[in-house]
């Protein structure tokens, strides 16, 4: 029963198990809408945590990646009248392309520096789709077409929701191998100490790249699925607030906890949704969120939950050993 | 100089003035604490909209901003004490996403405190135009640039002369030893807050005549402030004065001459190419980090 017990193996099961078992409790569509906006979320959310917690660099500009690859997505099918997979292939191939250029400079910057750098760059992808009126529709947005796979069109809440929750499950078997491959190690030593990982004769740099391109690939995949299922894409999706969203849900969840990404994205995706009655005070609650889980619970949820269960468990050892 | 230009630059500088106040802002705390305060620009919305809903429940003026500064310095001071106090000696992520939390918090408090409109001030001392090489120079923008003037020489003063400032400018020097000649560190840490509060305050009642200020205003001129901070050199008091022109006149020449619709875009564009290739700002301290 030791493979129940490991991230890997055990809690992989666990969340296809909860995957799989959600369904009976969405009793329509509403239900299903918000459990596939989780599930787009905790995409990003896994990927932007390797980055974050694994590796230790900020990013304050994922929401840029997200909503490059959700224009990207958008044009090219609506506008070029390309087939939506290969729109997305290309859009994620052209993000990726990006992160790896400006990856290099950007990471060589550190803590408050790196996160002006990536502060900047979301900003400025914000501010070119806002303006672009001609290819994004402005402020206004754009239509987006639905995703046609080979065969069938993508449509409806049910196999929208079985894709996805495919893809999440996807997503956290790569961030879980990714954590515990050799790249994996080199990140978490570069997190605790980028010299003396390069002493120990880690490429720091190309690390750090690496799992640059990996997170924005994460973000861009998703923001093109995020398009093609509302149907409708504004700017919105590409501002430095949607970037600070994720980077809350990150650290809400847990910093350095794949399943705490998951667990984040599910929280602070769902909660807007309960509160839509006090929607004048969403931004007062938003904001208390963020100071009040980096003040009092600054490992995050679940790596907090995961330590007390230990303690207490280690208590009961204790306990009867005497 | 074509009058065109000379338009361009006249109001360059008066943005640029206010971005530098904001950047000051910026300077001081990151030299006290060493955290980069997001809720920067939170202040500027403070100090205008305060003043405006001040004027119109009826007291005069000078009433009024000297209330939205201290109601600013006092916001300022309480995030210090409630906030980034009590995360001391955590990482830099969570430092920035605390005061971020802070900002958001403070723009959705505003939103409901007052409303989401957009709201204007009087000019100080009229709006006939003065001519200067054919460019019209409106009487608000002396205030701003005079205002500007007087705080930076009062700072250098302050940071020169007082023992306060000196206090101040050795804790941000090495912390731990001005603590062992007897600073009270935290309080130049509280203090920093409040200056810094005070200063974006300032800087958003001067430009509410000129620019109108709303509830999210903070959010663009914040992260300006911050562009010119990096510009000039993060926590270098003449780097972000310097950093606050130079982006005020480089926003207004490119609106003039390139596109009014990527003026925005300028900011960020200089604040990365400044980061890749002079990481220290323009009159940044070269510093080497010990391992």
């Amino acid at each position: 029963m030791r493979w129940l017990a490991s991230p890997r193996t055990g809690g992989l099961f666990a969340l296809v198990a909860v995957i799989a078992a959600l369904p009976l409790a969405l009793s329509n569509n509403y239900f299903y809408e918000v459990a596939i906006l989780v599930g787009l979320n905790a995409i990003v959310c896994v990927g932007l945590n390797l980055l974050i917690g694994y590796a230790g660099q900020i990013s304050l500009g994922h929401a840029g990646f997200f909503g490059l690859g959700a224009y990207g997505s958008a044009i090219l099918s609506a506008r070029f009248g390309w087939p939506p997979l290969a729109a997305l292939a290309v859009a994620t191939a052209g993000v990726a392309l990006l992160a790896y250029v400006i990856g290099r400079p950007i990471l060589r910057l550190r803590g408050h520096y790196l996160a002006m750098a990536t502060l900047g760059m979301g900003v400025i992808v914000s501010i070119v789709t806002a303006t672009e009126d001609r290819w994004t529709g402005g402020p206004d947005g754009m239509p987006v077409p639905p995703l046609r796979l080979p065969g069938a069109t993508l449509s409806g809440e049910g196999p929208w929701y079985a894709v996805v929750g495919f893809l999440v499950v996807a997503a956290v078997w790569l961030s879980l191998n990714l954590i515990e491959s050799p790249t994996g190690r080199a990140l978490r030593a570069l997190s605790g100490s980028e010299i003396a990982a390069e002493v120990s004769g880690i490429d720091s740099a190309r690390q750090k790249v690496l799992v640059f391109v990996i997170s924005a690939v994460f973000a861009s995949v998703a923001g093109s699925l995020t398009a093609h299922y509302s149907g409708f894409i504004t700017p919105s999706k590409a501002t430095f607030l949607h970037s600070i969203e994720f980077v809350t849900m990150v650290v809400f969840g847990g910093m350095a906890s794949t399943y705490g990404a998951v667990v984040g994205a599910a929280v602070l995706t769902t909660l807007p949704q309960l509160l839509t009655v006090f929607k004048d005070y969403e931004m007062i609650a938003l904001g208390s969120i963020m100071m009040g889980t980096m003040i009092f619970m600054p490992k995050g949820l679940v790596p907090s939950i995961g330590g007390l269960v230990g303690a207490a468990a280690a208590a009961r050892a204790r306990k009867a050993v005497r | 100089m074509s009058p065109q230009l000379a338009q361009y630059l006249l109001s360059g500088v008066t943005i640029g003035a206010v971005y530098a106040l904001v950047a000051l802002g910026f300077s001081i705390i990151f030299n006290a604490s060493h955290v980069i305060n997001f809720a920067q620009g939170e202040f500027v919305m403070i100090g205008g909209m305060t003043t405006v809903s001040l004027i119109g429940s009826g007291l005069p003026l000078p009433l009024a901003m000297i209330a939205a500064v201290l109601l600013a310095a006092l916001v300022g001071l309480a995030l210090e004490k409630l906030a980034v106090e009590p995360a001391r000696g955590a990482p830099v992520a969570t430092l920035i996403i605390i005061t971020i939390g802070a900002s958001i918090f403070l723009r959705g408090l505003a939103g409901l405190v007052w409303d989401k409109k957009l709201h204007t001030l009087a000019p100080f001392s009229g709006s006939t135009p003065i001519e200067i090489a054919g460019a019209a120079l409106l009487p608000q923008s002396l205030w701003v640039l005079g205002v500007t003037f007087a705080i930076v020489l009062a700072l250098s003063w302050f940071f020169g002369r007082t023992l306060l400032g000196k206090a101040m400018l050795a804790t941000s020097n090495q912390r731990l030893a001005a603590q062992l000649v007897g600073i009270n560190v935290r309080r130049v840490l509280l203090i920093s807050f409040g200056l810094s509060a005070a200063l974006g305050a300032v800087a958003g009642i001067l430009i509410t005549p000129i620019a109108l200020t709303s509830w999210d205003v903070g959010i663009m001129l914040g992260l300006k402030g911050f562009a010119a901070a990096v510009l000039g050199g993060l926590g270098s008091g003449p780097g972000a004065v310097l950093g606050g022109l130079a982006l005020g006149i480089a926003e207004a020449l490119s609106a003039g001459y390139l596109s009014s619709a990527y003026k925005d875009v300028i900011a960020f564009v200089l604040m990365l190419a400044v980061l890749f290739f002079m990481p220290n700002g323009i009159l940044g301290r070269h510093s080497a980090e010990r391992v």
